[in-house]
């Protein structure tokens, strides 16, 4: 089934939820009753649509975003050339990397795209080397960020309607 | 410049890392926890807030099933003394989610990368096209993804502690 028409199903009042979850969490003892008063239903039904959200996989958690150069870890994008026939082995292997936190397989010669965190420099150098070993791999390159000019991860849910 | 991350912040870090618990006082269960009190976290989440440790709590979305289907990376290359104002002009766009410089190659002009979200491919097109008359674009060029291997959540301070 088509995860748009899916998506379509979801009242009015969970798309709202999906925005509103997606901003700041008010840092306050009862957060959820905020989000309640500010649409106008009961804090255990905020609680519940939210549970029932996430059960059926459109939250995948409700937590903390760090900031990973804050907490002085070191990250980056890679670009691989990857072997179509060895395409998905090489692929669980680079996934078994804790630090691989987005892996996507694109459309171009580097057909494999995805992000590195590590605690340092030297352990993230370390991995990149350790990677750039696999047999499968033909070209692997670093892309880290040198300016960022925007980093959001909401998107509007409203947009769907209609 | 690092800040310092004290014992107290790392263990707040993991319980934060996964997700808090969806009941009525979610702060008031961590604090337990962590055997402080409930005001004592609320101080230092605000206060890592601030340092900008932890960027927000708020809900993460698995996109694709939300109804964001396709993300195309958008790969350009801009005149170096033109990629700010480039930069400023993409990230003014709401269907756009990241905009960062990255190197190029001798292989690879690409200096300006972007992830435009759409709910088909010809969405994520229109927004390219449209961005190029606003900018002077060398060339582009769009990377669909055409299946997510991984997404997931960094976990930091994972060896921290072994329960």
């Amino acid at each position: 089934m088509d995860k748009n028409e899916e998506y379509g199903e979801l009242s009015k009042l969970d798309r709202q939820l999906l925005n509103i979850i997606q901003k700041d969490l008010p840092l306050v003892s009862r957060p959820f009753q905020k989000i309640a008063d500010k649409i106008g239903i009961s804090e255990q039904e905020v609680i519940e649509r939210l549970q029932k959200l996430r059960k059926e996989n459109y939250i995948r958690r409700v937590g903390g975003i760090f900031s990973p150069q804050k907490l002085g870890y070191v990250s980056t994008l890679l670009a691989a050339e990857v072997k179509t026939d060895e395409f998905y082995h090489t692929a669980e292997k680079i996934n078994k990397y804790r630090g691989v936190t987005h892996n996507y397989r694109r459309n171009h010669r580097f057909n494999l795209w995805f992000t590195l965190i590590a605690k340092n420099k030297e352990k993230l150098q370390d991995q990149i080397s350790e990677i750039k070993s696999f047999d499968e791999i033909q070209v692997l390159r670093e892309f880290p960020v040198t300016k960022r000019y925007k980093l959001q991860v909401d998107l509007d849910m409203n947009k769907n309607e209609g | 410049m690092v800040d310092e991350i004290d014992e107290l912040e790392k263990e707040i870090i993991i319980k934060l890392q996964g997700s808090i618990p969806l009941t009525g006082e979610p702060y008031r269960i961590i604090a337990r926890e962590l055997g402080i009190t409930e005001d004592k976290l609320l101080s230092v989440i605000k206060e890592m807030k601030q340092e900008g440790k932890l960027r927000r709590i708020s809900g993460i979305l698995y996109h694709r099933e939300a109804g964001f289907k396709h993300n195309g990376m958008v790969v350009w290359e801009i005149e170096p003394s033109k990629r700010d104002r480039a930069g400023r002009i993409m990230a003014g766009y709401e269907d756009i989610s990241h905009v960062f410089a990255r190197p190029t190659y001798e292989d690879w002009p690409f200096n300006l990368f972007s992830l435009i979200h759409g709910q088909s491919e010809k969405e994520v097109e229109e927004t390219a096209a449209e961005i190029t008359e606003q900018v002077d674009v060398l060339s582009y060029k769009i990377l669909y993804s055409q299946e997510e291997l991984k997404k997931s959540s960094m976990r930091y301070f994972c060896d921290f502690k072994n329960t």
